[in-house]
């Protein structure tokens, strides 16, 4: 394999198996906050037990969130030192910031995993709460750096520099709202129908039903208002890079020609060689539609730009199709949800009703997956959009896909180790329940 | 508002060898704990380091941040030239915390435990022997930035006995931190005695490899004997670093949990400052003669300017909240709660 390919594989691999960790960890404090709520509020104790049993989950997800955070700070430089040499200062202003909001969330942890009953009830709640935000912000403040590698800003590309650097403008630039919020609506989606679905098997499973409806219940409130939100967030998206990414969006609709009127593509296999799409179904002027909101208006195709210009076109538009899928299968499950609990409440104790989210369990991540790469192959060949290209950015060492061969290997035993802790710790609950009656037991095991 | 940056990178890096490095060498403690001790080893460990673990490994990001924004051209060209020793590192990262944390959160107590331990403590060993191996190589003048063939562009710079015998000295450094952290710790005389006896091993091994550094570096023709010879301020300082840890040895047994820590920080700050007085201003010296300094290697324009404000923004959030963690855990630290 060649470096510059293997070094794409070392950081879509990276990353792909960060933003799982990051999203549970952005997301996964809100429920437990919501579960700490209903606690003080109810002092019903299952409500501690569900926020105790998911603050477990919740140290292993962080910490492997936490290292392969690190990996990816210095993976940044290890493969594309040319890109941070330019880049580094022009859009760390996030990365600094984001500093700040790690080590508030780190802070935060400490005093919420260690502090039951050592500090007041609602202090500690709080500090519950603040790890949430600070999660969420550090979320948001990544995005935007990636944002600027998509609508680079804040400086001017002179002769090959750049010069008059200005962090603030680059971190706020065109892209950085509509993918912060797509993104921040996604971690909670994916995170939410993930658990609800883990809890659904476990009440088709017929263990502490109570306990797990509680659980499933928060998820999904969660996670179904988000997804019930992100088409129109995604529209947002869309009609944002037709303008700023026309390649990207005629890559995504494998649109190769620019015309008026232009059909929205729904499925199919794209056929570059001869620029067209076999088997798709074509909804008349919808692509103008949703980009320009003009059933009549121009969209850019793919022969506006030089062949060399053009991102992978059947990665980009089959991603495309699987996140828009996945969303409305997601807002079908939602709508059902919500249904559910106002007219038909005994749908809710129903097997198929239960199995449909367990099966919801993994659309959400792979949706976000299918997004990323949406958004990361669509920008190709590019690493800074229209500025630096990425073959021009990556590391001279050579031999670089052996570090791809040992970080693939690393992050699959760690994801399989992290499965094996977490189904313990799911057949750990009913162990958990029987002690919680005790105030002063150590909610963590040591192996003393 | 560059030495502001300045500052708030050496702040880090000595905090990180600090905290982070106690926190190494608890593993590394493990390593050499007899079997039958290992058990209240580990769970003092996990009782002093736990809530703050998190926190540490922070102040490494900070450095690493610090220097992508505000130095690009030290990060950028140690990241080429030390691609594989920071690889390294990163795997040593990536075993010790995960290790950390799933031993003590795995909700079966079996014989996975012994893999995890295993992970651990080897890692404790592998991140901080990198972690002064690179330091050494960035300031031992064997990086050559026109290098054509593998092994004098990847290999030779860190490959070396000047950096090697840094990072075994980081390694002793992290031991004895970590020793005379958790003597204060001690739930019972035996315990205690040992831990005594393990942190004068540890201020041996040190002083020992402290002497092997300045060996190899007459060696490979490092200058480093100035650190010793000739600079009034760096022999005061290492002067002092070598009075405290003698105190430290006579003392440890009787001095209070607060003193003993004081003077091992105090020593190990010592040695960082007078590297720091005697390197200042060069990050990276190359073979080459041309050395990126701070002045040289600073991003220019806005960049720093911002860097400062969100360092000095993210600081007041920061030292405070993390202040009340640390004084919360130790106040209601009692030895009644003391199990083992
Ligand atoms: C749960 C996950 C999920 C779901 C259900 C959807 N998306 Fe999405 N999408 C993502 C998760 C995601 C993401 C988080 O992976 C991306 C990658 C970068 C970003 O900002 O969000 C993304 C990117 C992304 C982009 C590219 C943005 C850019 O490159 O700047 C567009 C145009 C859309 N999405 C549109 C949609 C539409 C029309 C959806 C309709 C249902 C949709 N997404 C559902
Ligand atoms: C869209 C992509 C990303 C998102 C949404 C995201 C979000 C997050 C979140 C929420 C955390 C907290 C971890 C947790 O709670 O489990 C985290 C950790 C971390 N991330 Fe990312 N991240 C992304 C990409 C990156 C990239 C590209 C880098 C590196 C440059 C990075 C560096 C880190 C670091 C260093 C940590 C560890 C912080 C700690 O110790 O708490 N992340 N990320
Ligand atoms: C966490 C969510 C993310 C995922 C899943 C993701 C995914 C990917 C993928 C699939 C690629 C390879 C594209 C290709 O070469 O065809 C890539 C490249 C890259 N991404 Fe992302 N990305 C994410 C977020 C980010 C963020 C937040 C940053 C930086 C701030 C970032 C920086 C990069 C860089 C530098 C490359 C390599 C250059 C390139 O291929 O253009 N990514 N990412």
């Amino acid at each position: 394999m060649e470096d510059l390919l293997a070094a794409r594989w070392q950081m879509a691999v990276s990353l792909g198996f960060h933003i799982i960790f990051a999203c549970i960890g952005m997301v996964m404090p809100f429920f437990m906050a919501t579960s700490h709520y209903q606690y003080l509020k109810t002092k019903k104790p299952l409500y501690k037990d569900l926020t105790k049993a998911w603050s477990k989950g919740v140290a292993i997800f962080f910490v492997t969130g936490a290292v392969s955070g690190t990996v990816l700070s210095f993976e940044l430089g290890l493969l594309w030192p040319k890109f941070m040499l330019h880049a580094g200062p022009i859009f760390g202003m996030p990365f600094s910031l984001e500093g700040t909001a790690f080590f508030i969330e780190a802070i935060a942890l400490g005093f919420f995993l260690y502090g039951w009953d050592r500090f007041s009830p609602w202090f500690h709640w709080f500090t519950g709460v603040v790890v949430g935000i600070s999660g969420l912000a550090s979320g948001i403040l990544v995005v935007a750096a990636n944002a600027w590698m998509n609508s680079p800003a804040g400086f001017d590309f002179v002769d090959g520099q750049y010069l008059n650097v200005d962090p603030i403008a680059a971190m706020f630039n065109d892209a950085w709202f509509s993918q912060a919020l797509h993104m921040t609506l996604a971690a909670f989606v994916s995170t939410g129908f993930a658990v609800a679905g883990i809890h659904a098997y476990m009440m088709l499973k017929g263990k502490n039903v109570e306990f797990h409806r509680m659980a499933f219940v928060i998820a999904l409130l969660f996670g179904g208002v988000a997804a019930i939100l992100q088409p129109i967030s995604g529209d947002i998206s869309a009609k944002d890079i037709a303008v700023r990414q026309p390649a990207k969006l005629a890559a995504m609709e494998a649109h190769f020609e620019t015309g008026k009127s232009v059909p929205l593509i729904i499925g199919g296999l794209p056929d570059v060689k001869n620029k067209k799409v076999d088997y798709a179904i074509e909804i008349p002027g919808a692509l103008s539609f949703l980009a320009h909101g003009d059933f009549d208006a121009e969209v850019i195709g793919l022969d506006q730009f030089p062949e060399e210009d053009h991102p992978p076109v059947m990665v980009t538009h089959i991603a495309f199709q699987i996140m828009v899928g996945l969303g409305m299968a997601l807002v079908g499950l939602s709508l059902l949800f919500f249904f559910s609990r106002w007219k038909k409440k005994e749908w809710l104790d129903a097997r198929w009703f239960l199995w449909l989210f367990v099966l919801g369990t993994p659309l959400g991540f792979i949706a976000l997956e299918a997004g990323w790469t949406v958004t990361e192959v669509g920008r190709q060949p590019w690493i800074i959009y229209g500025v630096l290209r990425t073959e021009d950015a990556v590391s001279p060492i050579p031999g670089i896909v052996y570090s791809l061969f040992l970080f693939v290997g690393i992050y699959v035993s760690l994801a399989v180790v992290v499965t094996f802790l977490l189904i313990r710790q799911i057949k750990a609950v009913p162990d958990s329940l029987r002690k919680a009656s005790d105030p002063k037991e150590n909610p963590f095991p040591s192996n003393s | 508002m560059l030495y502001v940056v300045i500052v708030f990178l050496a702040f880090s890096i000595l905090l990180y060898v600090l905290l982070g490095g106690a926190d190494f060498g608890a593993g590394i403690i493990e390593l050499v704990t007899p079997e039958r001790m290992k058990n209240k080893i580990r769970a003092r460990t996990y009782e002093t380091i736990g809530p703050i673990w998190e926190a540490n490994h922070m102040w490494l990001i900070i450095t690493i941040v610090i220097l992508f924004v505000g130095f690009p051209a030290v990060y950028s060209l140690l990241s080429i030239h030390l691609h594989i020793p920071l690889l390294l590192m990163l795997f040593g990262i990536i075993g010790r915390g995960t290790a950390f944390v799933f031993r003590h959160y795995d909700a079966v107590q079996d014989e996975m435990q012994r893999v995890y331990n295993l992970i651990f403590t080897v890692s404790s060993f592998v991140t901080p022997f990198f972690l002064g191996l690179i330091f050494a190589a960035s300031i031992g003048g064997k990086i050559d930035p026109g290098a054509v063939d593998f092994l004098g562009a990847y290999v030779w710079p860190w490959l070396n006995g000047f950096s090697v015998s840094v990072g075994v000295f980081t390694v002793a450094i992290c031991g004895f931190l970590a020793a005379v952290f958790l003597v204060g710790e001690a739930g019972n005389e035996a315990e205690k005695r040992f831990l005594v006896t393990r942190s004068r091993l540890f201020i041996l091994a040190t002083v020992l490899a402290g002497g092997v550094v300045f060996l190899a570096a007459e060696l490979q023709d490092v200058p480093l004997v100035g650190l010793l010879l000739g600079e009034i301020v760096t022999v005061g300082i290492l002067l002092l670093a070598t009075v405290a840890m003698i105190v430290l040895w006579i003392q440890l047994p009787k001095a209070g949990r607060l003193l003993s820590r004081a003077l091992a920080g105090f020593v190990v700050t010592a040695v960082l400052l007078a590297f720091g007085y005697h390197y200042f201003p060069d990050i990276v010296i190359t073979s080459a003669g041309e050395n990126l300094t701070v002045f040289n290697a600073a991003a220019v324009g806005k960049p720093i300017e911002t860097l400062a404000w969100a360092l000095l923004l993210g600081s007041i959030f920061i030292l405070p909240s993390l202040g009340y963690l640390i004084y919360s855990f130790q106040k209601e630290k009692n030895p009644a709660s003391h199990r083992g």
